[in-house]
């Protein structure tokens, strides 16, 4: 990240990539671009060795393959670094409804008053302009499932973005994409307000999902009521409801609307599991910290989890976190994606890259496994691999450069395109304060 | 102002003086051990590609290349560390483990309190420092307080005979706790203001000015009643007053301040009180560090940065940068890192100096700024910090490159002695974390045999009831 000083030295060292001189104001998504890497992982098969991506005016990848195959046409910008990745997706965080101060004007995670909101929308809050964003950009994260933070019973519904764009219409993937709920100690009321305990927490949630079943079979005869003859036909259209309406679409099951559920302790993981088996939907556990004491029943019943980051604190529900989890979770074919979460203070926002380093590092994982958990497996979950999440014909233009091993400490993000369009590594990245 | 960490006067007071390490865990004469066929990371001169450490009696003997000196036939425990780093035990210049509680609500400078009287021996951060590869630790009374206390620094020794505080403190000549003054400015110790505690910078300066300026009439009167012949007049001593007992130490520049300090402006207020009352200071987080590294380099402050993942988080923090410590370094300022656990986790400190030289510090700064940098800020470094014959046996074992994520530290020795082994399925738990892991020290692991088992030998000399 640049600190707007000549004279630290530290562009000096970032010029010493191929590209590092390039100007990144300017160039429009319009760009025809071929990056050169030494290796480059696509996601999709091996690794690519001094390679070639083609990402066309479109911003769509256009060719992938080894220096020899590909001719470079005339007229594409060719950039050169050492270690090519897709973008990076972060499978959920709460970047753009915080902000970097944590002042009140630039936190929207969480709506005091009711327990249970899912009829928010992170669309509706979401700041694309926010440094966060830009700043998680500068590292090689391109795509981000947002939204309402742990905390609320229920607290709202999620959308996916790209980090790039100056408005929500230009970032937005996938608007209403989940619902998020909480379980545990981390969604308690406080004073004499409901819930108070666990078992509350769950029984509110049924009532609200079943009100929600009522709510389909209701709107369920108006149709039937269209059809003339149908036995509803005296029955009354319920009112717009726009929480019974999302709700109604959890109902419906994950491919219509997830319902994403944070859980820590092993028996709110749990309760979690055991009311997707009371309405029949698969619930997609968040954070998890102690998934590694119910492998059995989250591979029978359990959706994909969304892992707490690597690095995350264990205090309080997440105690008994363990830097293994990640590893333990893919050594038994459990589906999961790395997250960065939410933090209430420092780091603000967390870095999938970091967390998966982590996880490959100290946790055991292993380089490709990780990497997979912050791209492809991402995509996957979030059901955009057509578009992210690897480096295929086709797909967005969404590309991580680096100077070395993307997870070592001392590499660089050296650049990052997202639909073909440039933008600046962690060392060239300049903070715009608001 | 006094000079940190550069060889100033109050260096060679504090080697004179004597910093003491405790001698309750007194050992007999034990056979020498050997790290043998290690890549050696001595941190006082280059990196040895194949060599060894000998170590005896808790301290280091012997640093060298090649074989040891009768490698493989010498009458000693030799610990072949092929394919492994040995390197200094890591000083944590900031940390809050122990369960620690330092000043509370009653008002914002409270100097008096000690943090020493708060920790919690068995507390498992004290599992996961020792994970992390941390041996000497400050410890930090919490923060929110213009000063909240006295710190303590600690050896992270480790076993049945660490029972108190007292077995890790590091002591004085004199047998006082070795420790500085944690004090803070900018936000931190603002809480609206109106009552006791300030509500703006001007405030949070002044009452430290006048705090100070009371302790150099206090000290005064400590003076004046000493007499030519260096007696004390009892009857001219002013009633006791512990928080200016402390404030008068760091006047004589006894105790360090170590200031929490972020903006750019607020580090400056430091410097201008440091330099007004004359105290040692180093300063802690340094976000905007950058911003003022040659202004902290020339007025010879010491700095202990953090490195978090991303700026922000609160206002007086959106100016972190990972070039911060680089850019101290290149002004000349002596400069380590810190945990400040929990903020970050004592079992990544070494992530923290690779980050740093992801940030443009050199290699052998960032080692530095982990190891002997600490050491110096703690005046320490006539003890710990580095692998020179002479200082204490704290080392690590690495299974590789100290800046490499996929490296993990495998053995903690304190003093020669084993105190973390991450192959020990207890060790290995605290430093991958798990079911328990963050509870107070398993009974079972560490304590509660011994206990019984001591407990039985009173109940058999007739010491129970």
């Amino acid at each position: 990240m640049s600190m707007g000083l000549s004279s630290v030295g530290v562009r000096a060292m970032a010029c010493a990539t191929a590209w590092g001189a390039m100007a990144w104001l300017g160039a429009g998504a319009e760009a025809q671009v071929a990056v050169r890497a030494r290796i480059i992982h696509t996601m999709a098969g091996t690794p690519v060795r001094d390679g070639v991506v083609l990402v066309g005016a479109d911003g769509k990848i256009e060719r992938v393959g080894a220096g020899a195959s590909v001719t470079i046409p005339e007229g594409y910008e060719v950039i050169e670094c050492a270690v090519l990745t897709p973008g990076l997706v972060d499978v959920r965080t709460t970047v753009g409804l915080t902000g970097m101060y944590n002042v009140d004007q630039d936190q929207d995670v969480l709506e005091p008053g009711a327990p249970m909101q899912p009829e928010l929308r992170a669309v509706d809050a979401y700041n694309p302009r926010e440094p966060l964003v830009g700043y998680i950009r500068s590292f090689g994260v391109t795509t981000v499932h947002t939204g309402h933070a742990p905390g609320a019973l229920i607290s709202g519904q999620t959308a996916i973005f790209k980090t790039r764009g100056d408005t929500v219409d230009a970032a937005l993937v996938k608007r209403d994409f989940a619902v998020t709920a909480t379980l545990g100690g981390g969604a308690m009321a406080g004073g004499d307000k409901s819930p108070g305990t666990r078992a509350k927490q769950v029984e509110m949630l049924r009532e609200k999902l079943i009100k929600a079943q009522e709510f389909a079979r209701k709107d369920a005869a108006k149709a039937d009521d269209a059809s003339e003859e149908g036995e509803g036909k005296d029955a009354k259209p319920p009112a717009r409801d726009l929480a019974m309406e999302a709700l109604v679409d959890v109902l419906k099951g994950p491919n219509t609307k997830p319902l994403i559920i944070t859980a820590n302790r092993a028996q709110d993981i749990a309760s979690a599991l055991a009311l997707g088996r009371e309405f029949g939907i698969t619930v997609w556990l968040d954070m998890a910290s102690e998934a590694y004491l119910l492998l059995d029943e989250l591979r029978s019943d359990g959706g994909p989890v969304l892992l707490h980051p690597t690095m995350y604190r264990a205090w309080g529900e997440t105690s008994n976190l363990s830097l293994e989890t990640a590893k333990i979770l893919a050594d038994a074919g459990i589906t999961f994606a790395i997250e960065s979460g939410y933090e209430g203070y420092v780091p603000k926002v967390r870095v999938v890259l970091f967390e998966a380093a982590a996880a490959a590092g100290y946790g055991g994982l292993g380089f490709e496994r990780a990497l997979a958990a912050v791209t492809i497996i991402p995509a996957d979950i979030l059901g955009i691999a057509d578009r992210v999440g690897s480096i295929e014909v086709g797909k967005d233009g969404d590309l991580a450069m680096y100077d070395g091993d993307p997870f070592e400490y001392t590499t660089h993000c050296v650049g990052v395109l997202i639909e073909g369009e440039r933008f600046p590594g962690e060392l060239e990245y300049e903070i715009k304060y608001p | 102002m006094r000079t940190i960490g550069s060889g100033g006067w109050w260096v060679g007071l504090a080697i004179a003086g004597g910093v003491a390490l405790c001698t309750s865990a007194a050992r007999a004469q034990e056979t020498p051990t050997a790290f043998i066929n290690a890549r050696v990371i001595p941190i006082d001169g280059a990196e040895i590609d194949r060599g060894y450490v000998i170590v005896r009696d808790g301290k280091i003997v012997a640093v060298g290349a090649g074989d040891a000196p009768g490698q493989g036939r010498a009458e000693r425990a030799e610990v072949d560390c092929a394919g492994k780093v040995v390197m200094p035990g890591l000083v944590d210049t900031h940390s809050h483990i122990g369960g620690i509680g330092g000043a509370d609500g009653s008002g914002p400078i409270q100097p008096g309190v000690r943090v020493r009287d708060s920790i919690n021996v068995r507390d498992s951060g004290f599992r996961r420092a020792l994970a992390g590869g941390l041996t000497t630790v400050n410890i930090m009374p919490g923060s929110g307080h213009l000063s909240s206390g006295q710190t303590v620094y600690a050896k992270l020794r480790f076993g049945d005979e660490v029972r108190t505080i007292d077995d890790i403190t590091i002591w004085n000549e004199g047998h006082t706790p070795a420790g500085g003054l944690k004090m803070a400015n900018g936000t931190n110790s603002q809480r609206g203001g109106g009552g006791a505690f300030p509500g703006t910078r001007g405030r949070s300066a002044f009452l430290v000015r006048n705090a100070f300026i009371k302790a150099q009439e206090y000290k005064q009167k400590l003076d004046a009643a000493r007499r030519e012949d260096g007696s004390v007049d009892e009857s001219k001593l002013p009633e006791r007053d512990l928080d200016m007992e402390v404030l008068v130490e760091v006047l004589e520049g006894k105790r360090v301040v170590h200031h929490h300090t972020h903006r750019h402006d607020d580090i400056m207020t430091v410097l201008r009180l440091a330099d007004e009352f004359g105290f040692r200071v180093v300063l802690h987080h340094v976000s905007d560090g950058w911003l003022v590294a040659d202004e902290i380099a020339s007025a010879h402050a010491g700095v202990s940065a953090i490195l978090v993942d991303s700026p922000g988080g609160k206002h007086e923090a959106v100016g972190l940068r990972f070039e911060t410590p680089g850019v101290l370094e290149r002004a000349g300022a002596v400069t380590a890192l810190h945990t400040d656990d929990w903020i970050t986790d004592s079992r990544l400190l070494l992530r923290m100096a690779g980050l740093a030289v992801r940030g443009g510090m050199t290699r052998q700064g960032a080692l530095e700024s982990v190891t002997i940098a600490g050491a110096k800020l703690l005046d320490l470094e006539d003890r710990v910090g580095s692998l020179t014959p002479g200082k204490d046996a704290d080392l690590i074992i690495l299974s590789g490159d100290p800046l490499s994520v996929y490296t993990v530290v495998e053995q903690t020795y304190v003093e020669g002695r084993l105190a973390f082994d991450r192959s020990r399925p207890d060790d290995r738990l605290h430093a991958m974390g798990g079911y328990n892991a963050a509870t107070d020290t398993e009974p079972y692991f560490c304590c509660y045999d011994a206990e019984m088992k001591h407990a039985a030998g009173l109940a058999q000399s007739g010491g129970g009831q």
